[in-house]
Order: C-alpha cells, then sequence, then structure tokens
C-alpha cells in the first residue's frame, strides 16, 4: 500500500479521528472549566458531536469498500449506525448537563469518557476484521464499565459497574475463545475472507464458534439468556448512562451480530436462522413477562429493552428479502429516539423529585402536562401502536418474519406486543388516572427540554412520515453484503 | 373533500391543546366547530354522491411509495352513511358533554381525535392507512374511560384496550399475509380485492380469514369475544358509551363486509356456517342476560350483543352464498339488512345510551331499573323518546329497528332457514327485556323518592330529538337510505360472485 492510499484511506475514518479529537479536547477543558460551570464541558462535546454528523452523513452515499488493509469497512451500514451512535450522546449528554453536575464532581470527565465510547461503537459498526472486532468491543467495554459505576458515592451505582464489569468480562472471554476456533479452522481473521473459507470446515465445529461468538454479541444487546445484568445495571448507574447502554451499545451490538452472521455465515451451513429465531421468541417473552411486575422504571425499560431485542432479533433471523436488514435498521432508530425519550423523563423525575417508582408518576398530567405527553407517546410507542416509530420498526419486522415464512415468530411478536401493552399502559395510568401528590410544576431544565423535543418529534415523524428514513435503510442495508 | 370530514375535527383537537384551559366557552366553541363543519360537509358529500357509482371522491396520494403505501381514501354506499352517522353521533356527543368539568381540555381534544380515527377507518381504502386509523381509535378511548369513567373505569379501559389490541395485532398479520402474497405487493384495499391473492392459496387464506375475523370478531363484538363489552360500555362515560356502542362495533362489521367477505370470499364460505353459529348464539346469549340485568346500563350494553349477532348473522348468510347464482338475491337482501341495522343500531343504541346517561349523569344517579316506577307521568317528554327508542330496538314496525331486522331475516331465511328460525325467537326475548323495562321505569306506582326530577334541558333535547325523528323517518320511509345502501350491496355480491 503507497502513501497516497493511505492518505486516502485516513480521509475515509475522519469523522473517528475527529471525535477523538473532540473526547481530547474535552478531557483538557475539564481541566481549567471551573467547578460549578462543567456545563460548558458538556457543550462542547455536543458541538463537536454535531460537527462530526456532518462527514459522517456525507458518506451515506459513498461506493461501499474496506479500507485500513481491510479490517474497516465504510458501507452504508455502517454509516447509518455511526449516524445512531453519534445522535445518541449528543442526546445523552444533553440531558445530563443538569443532573449530572449535582451528583458527582467529576462531571467533565463524565461527557469525555462518553465521547470516546461514541468513538468505540463506531468502530464496533464498522469492523470487518475479528481482531479489530474484539478491541472496539473490549473498548466500549471498559467505558461502559466506568459509566456505569461513575457514582462513586452510590453504593448501586457500584454493584451496578462491578456486575457489568463481571457479565461483561466473562461473556468477552467467551466470544474470543469463539473468534479463535473461527480463526482456526479458516486462517484468517477478515470477515469477508472467512465467508470464503468457511465451506470447507467442519460443521460441528462451526455450530460451536457460532455458540460461543452469541454469548458476546448477546451479552451487548441483552439477549436471553446473557441479559441477567440489564436490570441491576440499569437501575443503579445514572440514568444517562442507562439510556446510553440501552440503545447505543445495544446498536452497535446488533451492527457486529448482523455483519458477522449475515457476511460470514452462510445459512445452508450452520444453520443460525433457527437459532436466532429461537432466541429472539425467549428474549420477547421472557422480558416482557419479567417487566410486567416491576414497579421501578429504570428496571421496567430493562426488561422492556430485552424484550425489543428480541423483536430487533426477528429481524436478524428473517434477513432475506428487502425487511430483514432494513427492518432492524429502521427498528434501531426508532427505539433509539423512543427509547431515549422515555429514559429522558425518567431522568428529569429522577432528578426532580428523586424517585424511580412508577406510582410516584401519579398526577404528571397535571403537573407536568407536555413531559406527560411525551411520555405517553413514548410508552404507546414502544408498545407499537401507530403513527409512532417503533410500530414502524416492529411492523417491519413483522413483514420480514412473514416474508421469510416464519410466522410462528411472527405470532410470538404479536402476543408479546400485546403483553407489552400492560406496564406502558400502567405507566400512563399512573400519570393520567391517578391523583397527584401535589399539585407544584416541576422544573424542566434546558438541556433535557431540548433532548425530549428532539427525541419526542423523532418519534412521530418517523411514524407519520417514514418515506425518507426507508429510502436510507434500504441502500444501507443492500450495501452491506458488498 | 374527505380529507377535510376526517381530519378538521384533528384540527380542531390540536387548536384546542393550544388553547388556555381555563377558557373553557371557547374549548368548547371550537369542539362544537369542529365537529359541526365535519358533519355539514359530510351531509354535502352526501348531497353530491351518485347512487351506484362505486368508489366516489376518491383520493390518492404517495406516502411510503417503496412499500407501495398510498394515501388512498373514497366512499360508496357502504361507507357513506357510516361516515355520516359517526359525525352526527360525534356532533350530538360533544353537545351532551357540554357539562363535563373534569379535565375538560384532554376530553374534547380526546373526543375529536377519536372522531378522526373513526371517519378514516370507514374511508381508508389502503390497508396501512386503515390500519393506522384503526389502532387511533383505540387510544383515545382508553383515555376516555380511564380517566372519565365510572368505579371500575380503570379495569373496564385496560381490559378494553388489551382485547382490541389482541384483535388488531392478528389484523396486522393478516394484512401482511395478503401484501406478501398480491403480485405486485400492495396494500390497495381495491387492488387487493380484483387479485384476490389468496384464490388458490387454501391454507394462508384460512390463516389470512380467521387473522382478521378475531379483529373484527372482537370488535363487534361476537360471542364469545364480548366481555370486553359490557365492562367498557357501563363503565364509560356517556358520550363515550355513545360512540362505543354507535360506532365502534360498526367498525368489526364494516370489516367484514369491506374486508372479508370480498378479499377472502372462498375463506369465508367455508367457515360461514361456524361464524352464523355464533352470531346466533350472540342474539339468543345476549337477549337472555339483557333480560336478567338490573342496571339500565348493562342492558343496553347487553342488548348491542344481541343487535350486532343479528348484522352477523346477515353477513354470515350473505358470505354462505358467496358464488351461488340462485342464492344472490337473498345474500344482496341480508347484506342490505346488516348494513341498515349497522346504521339503525347506531342511531338506537347512541339514542339509548343518552337516555341512560340523561337520567344517570345530572338526576338521578343511579341506574337500577327496580328504583324507578311511574316516571311517565312526571317526565312526558323523556318518557316519550325512550319510549321510540327502546320500541325501535325491539324491531317495531313503523321504525328503523324493524326494516333492518326484516331485511335479515327474510335474506338469510334462504340460506340458513334453520338458524334463522331460531333467530327470529330472540326477538321476543328482546321484546320482552325492552317491555319488561318500560313497564318497571315508566309506569306502575310513582316512586316519591324522584319527585323533583325534572324533565330533559334544551340541550339534551338537542341531543336526543334529532336521533329519535331519525328512527321515525327511516323507520316509515327507508328507501333513501336503502337504495345507497342496496347499490354497493349489488355490487358486492356480483364481485364475490
Amino acid at each position: 500500500m503507497n502513501l497516497a492510499s493511505l492518505q486516502a484511506d485516513l480521509w475515509t475514518v475522519a469523522p473517528e479521528l475527529w471525535l477523538l479529537g473532540v473526547g481530547l479536547l474535552t478531557l483538557l477543558l475539564d481541566l481549567v472549566v471551573p467547578a460549578g460551570r462543567k456545563a460548558a464541558v458538556g457543550l462542547t462535546a455536543v458541538v463537536g458531536l454535531v460537527l462530526a454528523l456532518i462527514p459522517t452523513s456525507s458518506m451515506v452515499l459513498w461506493q461501499p469498500r474496506t479500507v485500513l488493509f481491510g479490517t474497516y469497512a465504510v458501507d452504508g451500514f455502517a454509516v447509518f449506525l455511526k449516524i445512531i451512535a453519534i445522535v445518541t450522546t449528543i442526546l445523552v449528554i444533553l440531558s445530563a448537563t443538569d443532573s449530572m453536575g449535582r451528583q458527582t464532581r467529576f462531571e467533565g470527565e463524565f461527557y469525555a469518557l462518553l465521547v470516546f465510547t461514541a468513538l468505540g461503537l463506531m468502530l464496533m459498526a464498522a469492523s470487518t476484521d475479528l481482531i479489530l472486532l474484539a478491541l472496539s468491543i473490549e473498548y466500549v467495554s471498559l467505558t461502559s464499565y466506568v459509566l456505569a459505576g461513575f457514582l462513586k458515592g452510590n453504593p448501586k451505582s457500584n454493584e451496578a459497574g462491578i456486575k457489568y464489569f463481571l457479565f461483561g468480562a466473562t461473556a468477552s472471554a467467551v466470544m474470543f475463545y469463539g473468534f479463535s476456533l473461527v480463526y482456526g479452522l479458516t486462517g484468517t481473521t477478515n470477515l469477508y475472507q472467512i465467508a470464503q473459507r468457511l465451506s470447507a470446515a467442519p460443521v460441528p465445529a462451526l455450530y460451536l464458534a457460532v455458540a460461543l461468538m452469541l454469548a458476546g454479541f448477546g451479552f451487548k444487546i441483552s439477549m436471553v439468556p446473557f441479559h441477567q445484568w440489564t436490570p441491576d445495571v440499569y437501575e443503579g448507574a445514572p440514568t444517562p448512562v442507562a439510556a446510553f447502554l440501552s440503545v447505543g451499545s445495544k446498536a452497535a451490538g446488533f451492527a457486529a451480530l448482523v455483519r458477522v452472521l449475515v457476511v460470514t455465515l452462510d445459512p445452508s451451513r450452520v444453520n443460525w436462522v433457527l437459532l436466532i429465531a429461537v432466541l429472539s421468541a425467549a428474549s420477547m417473552t421472557l422480558g416482557n413477562l419479567l417487566a410486567l411486575p416491576q414497579r421501578n422504571i429504570k428496571r421496567m425499560l430493562a426488561y422492556s429493552s430485552i424484550s425489543h431485542a428480541g423483536f430487533l432479533l426477528i429481524g436478524v433471523a428473517a434477513f432475506r428479502g428487502d425487511f430483514g436488514t432494513p427492518g432492524v435498521l429502521v427498528y434501531l432508530l426508532g427505539y433509539t429516539f423512543t427509547q431515549l425519550g422515555a429514559f429522558f423523563v425518567a431522568t428529569l423525575i429522577g432528578s426532580q423529585l428523586g424517585t424511580d417508582e412508577i406510582p410516584d408518576y401519579a398526577g404528571l398530567a397535571r403537573r407536568a402536562p407536555v413531559l406527560a405527553l411525551l411520555m405517553a407517546v413514548f410508552m404507546l410507542s414502544l408498545t407499537g401502536l401507530p403513527p409512532t416509530s417503533v410500530f414502524l420498526g416492529k411492523f417491519y419486522v413483522l413483514a420480514a418474519a412473514i416474508d421469510n415464512g416464519l410466522l410462528w415468530l411472527a405470532v410470538v411478536g404479536i402476543i408479546n406486543s400485546v403483553i407489552s401493552l400492560y406496564y406502558y399502559a400502567g405507566v400512563i395510568r399512573a400519570m393520567y388516572i391517578m391523583p397527584a401528590a401535589s399539585e407544584a410544576p416541576l422544573a424542566e431544565p434546558a438541556g433535557l427540554q431540548v433532548a425530549l423535543g428532539v427525541t419526542g418529534l423523532g418519534t412521530l415523524i418517523m411514524g407519520i412520515y417514514p418515506q425518507p428514513l426507508i429510502d436510507l435503510a434500504r441502500s444501507a442495508a443492500v450495501l452491506l453484503r458488498l | 373533500m374527505l380529507s377535510l370530514i376526517i381530519f378538521l375535527p384533528l384540527v380542531g383537537g390540536i387548536i384546542i391543546l393550544f388553547t388556555s384551559k381555563t377558557n373553557e366557552t371557547l374549548l368548547k366553541g371550537i369542539a362544537l366547530g369542529a365537529s359541526l363543519a365535519s358533519f355539514v360537509l359530510s351531509l354535502f358529500m352526501t348531497a353530491l354522491f351518485k347512487i351506484g357509482g362505486g368508489f366516489q371522491f376518491l383520493e390518492l396520494g404517495n406516502w411510503i411509495p417503496s412499500l407501495g403505501i398510498h394515501y388512498h381514501l373514497g366512499v360508496d354506499g357502504l361507507s357513506l352513511p357510516l361516515i355520516v352517522l359517526t359525525a352526527l353521533l360525534s356532533l350530538l356527543s360533544v353537545a351532551y358533554s357540554w357539562r363535563i368539568e373534569l379535565r375538560l381540555k384532554e376530553y374534547l381534544f380526546l373526543f375529536l381525535l377519536l372522531e378522526t380515527g373513526m371517519l378514516g377507518v370507514f374511508a381508508a381504502l389502503d390497508f396501512f392507512l386503515f390500519y393506522i386509523f384503526w389502532e387511533i381509535t383505540l387510544v383515545p378511548m382508553y383515555f376516555l374511560i380511564g380517566i372519565w369513567g365510572g368505579p371500575r373505569k380503570e379495569y373496564a379501559a385496560i381490559k378494553f384496550f388489551l382485547y382490541t389490541l389482541v384483535g388488531s395485532l392478528a389484523m396486522l398479520l393478516a394484512i401482511l399475509v395478503m401484501y406478501f402474497n398480491a403480485q405486485p405487493h400492495t396494500f390497495n384495499m381495491l387492488t387487493l380485492i380484483e387479485q384476490q391473492p389468496l384464490a388458490a392459496k387454501p391454507v394462508l387464506a384460512a390463516l389470512a380469514f380467521w387473522g382478521f375475523f378475531l379483529s373484527f370478531a372482537i370488535k363487534v363484538p361476537m360471542w364469545p369475544f364480548h366481555t370486553w363489552l359490557p365492562d367498557a360500555h357501563v363503565e364509560a362515560p356517556t358520550a363515550g358509551s355513545v360512540i362505543l356502542a354507535g360506532v365502534l362495533l360498526k367498525m368489526g362489521t364494516y370489516g367484514f363486509v369491506r374486508v372479508s367477505l370480498p378479499m377472502l370470499p372462498e375463506a369465508f364460505r367455508i367457515y360461514a356456517p361456524a361464524v352464523a353459529v355464533l352470531a346466533l348464539l350472540g342474539i339468543v346469549y345476549g337477549a337472555l342476560v339483557a333480560m336478567a340485568q338490573t342496571d339500565l346500563k348493562k342492558l343496553v350494553a347487553y342488548s348491542s350483543v344481541n343487535h350486532m349477532g343479528y348484522v352477523m348473522l346477515g353477513v354470515a348468510s350473505a358470505a354462505a352464498a358467496a358464488g351461488i347464482p340462485e342464492k344472490a338475491v337473498a345474500a344482496a337482501t341480508a347484506l342490505n339488512g346488516a348494513v341498515f341495522e349497522m346504521v339503525a343500531h347506531g342511531v338506537i343504541t347512541g339514542a339509548l345510551f343518552l337516555i341512560v346517561g340523561v337520567l344517570y349523569d345530572f338526576r338521578a344517579h343511579t341506574r337500577g331499573v327496580d328504583e324507578f316506577g311511574g316516571l311517565g307521568a312526571r317526565l312526558p317528554m323523556y318518557t316519550g323518546i325512550t319510549m321510540v327508542a327502546m320500541l325501535a330496538s325491539l324491531g317495531l314496525p313503523g321504525l328503523m329497528g324493524f326494516v333492518a331486522e326484516f331485511f335479515i331475516f327474510v335474506g338469510s331465511f334462504g340460506i340458513f332457514p334453520y338458524l334463522t328460525v331460531v333467530a327470529v325467537t330472540g326477538v321476543i326475548f328482546t321484546a320482552a327485556m325492552f317491555l319488561w323495562t318500560i313497564q318497571r321505569i315508566f309506569l306502575g306506582p310513582f316512586n316519591e323518592r324522584w319527585a323533583g326530577l325534572p324533565d330533559m334541558d334544551t340541550r339534551e333535547k338537542i341531543s336526543l330529538v334529532p336521533l329519535a325523528v331519525l328512527m321515525v323517518i327511516f323507520g316509515l320511509y327507508p328507501r333513501p337510505l336503502l337504495d345507497v345502501i342496496n347499490a354497493a350491496m349489488t355490487t358486492l355480491v356480483a364481485m364475490v360472485r
């Protein structure tokens, strides 16, 4: 490789390099900005992230290719997920500017960590080499452990950090063992070369490798049976971090999962479709049933995020045809807006009322009408009622299931949607039907208002006019297979 | 124009959201104005409607072209009466709700949103659009029952929501099955009717049929999916019950006639006897249980189960006769009766729930049938209108209900003679139930507890008198309405053949 092509390669990773710079700048700024005004650090990070959107989104329609010695993909799929990662980080920082300052002295570091995690998520989404994939997953995991345990004085946050670390380390180790098996079978770490050479590999070893790798991906996306950490970590971690983990990590995990399964493993050799379908049904059902009795909003959202992982897996299992992979992308983006929005409401209530219990949401419709309306929209969207973004995602993956002949999975999906209505409606019931404990209006910090506005609009606009997004997701999914 | 009719209420609702909640007169004015405008436009559309002209006032625009989803609206002789009925009942309900004080702003917004959803269901000709409107009706109804309902409102609201969501999601799957079997893939309902994509695939057709069946049968509601209905009707506020009984139930039967019958005629023909038996069970069961009620609202609710059974008997008969030329006349007659009953039941039961509300909401605050007596002498106006509505409901000749039931029985007798004979006995139970109710409330010795009860005021008269007049007009001279319906149903039966 000559110098000129290396230079061209570096341009294609400009957004990543830019984010690296933003992260370092945030760290430096933290040193000079006095305590009490650390929100400025967060705002700088937000500006940097917004600027990173420009080069990233300009890559949407680029010719797909791999750069840096075939280890890094530049295709619509990766770009789509990079945009999700950046948007998530922007919104999460905005939502945290008010509450984090009051909970910890190390506010600036918090923002820097989020920016660095965003960089890791972008690397995860675009890696086409097992080694780079392993490194980026570890990188994201390490920063996430710190973020989950960020509130040092809070025992629950400590517990979340430790638990996340122990589970995560185990899952990663198992996954790396799977990677090493694949390497042993094919003699290469490049995903595209693996795809070609796997045809000669013995089938039982392949099944073992897939199972081991699924442990790692399953951990990242909170898929049953690797989901146990989710509720404890979401409950203990600072609420903005829980929001970040439930959306950002999940999206990047799905990116890696889809890339490895769809690009590398030919289902005619390893029947992972059935395996994923069964895991999908299990995730949806178990997540939903466990969400039913929850009273803590963060635990409820944690279990519901497990069931949404199951829904997303429908799209992975039904990847053939025009609906599966675009369905995953559409679902991920729709879910990003809605889930973030729900967590932001939880952040606001948590910092204003000091509680995460759903019964304490009583009378919210009187105290903060706009907030309650938004939360109602988010809950109905998570249930999958039109015209909202998650409805579109569910519509897409259910269509994919039927298109792929997985009618039974679609039926499991709709049964679960009905079950989920019960606990989502429980939040609406508290806000609208139960009498208010007090009539005092709630203060709404500006950063949170912006974040809530974006998520609310995103949820509704995606439901009402999804055409541009669908085109984008389609082109992104077509580019994936190279 | 159709878009205007559908979305004017929503526009009004959004304006209401941005109006101060202390200015109650303005809020009510906006709501009344929006629903009145929608109703007037729907009358105007009726005047322009050409009988026998197929689908009219079509609107077709691209919405999500990459999935073949269009913004596609149109009305024919089946949907036109239902759209006018919806606009009328919504208008009267807003007028009736004048005395709502609790959280008025939210109430009016939800009501107008509900109206948009219902109108949209009857006008949509694209399945995706149809589904969205269908779902939009769920949410406001949940809130209307849950916030402004009676003592067991929360239970009733969530039960209603869960039941109907099961149905609509089953419908979503059925719609997707249709979509993927059409070539090219399309959500256009008219194209799907033409193409019959599942005609050669009996297993998929059966699956799709039962998917739609579950959705529509829960909405109708057919026995044994009716258990949400008594709870929802009893707990809902009066205007909510009116809309629920008057319009939402019709969405189910409308679905059977609009979707199941023309799109899956083969599957429906095979399973029609089963559907007819369920309808029959609804007729008999509804009437018997209604007779045992002492709560007036519950009584009217169960009488709905009974009446919707008649509609379903008519539809099932028509389905059983699909493809048999010599039974086409009977099928058309039964369908005419069924659609006429949909409108008639909307008018009559809407009125009955208002009547219950007049007594319960602002006067007696009890609905126990046995607690009254001899009201006839004290409340002449109220008694008169109640008698008209109840007699219409039990099918007295000269009133609206009779015409509908007559056609249904004449038509279905030619197809399911034995079932029809049993169904006719249901009329006797219905008659017994209403006559007994009239006797207990209005006749007999006067219960001195109600000595101070005033008769209806102007606002209540405005909501009730038009409905009573309609019952008499269409009972004596049903032709204008029947012509509109008949043209559409004859086309439908011919198409199914």
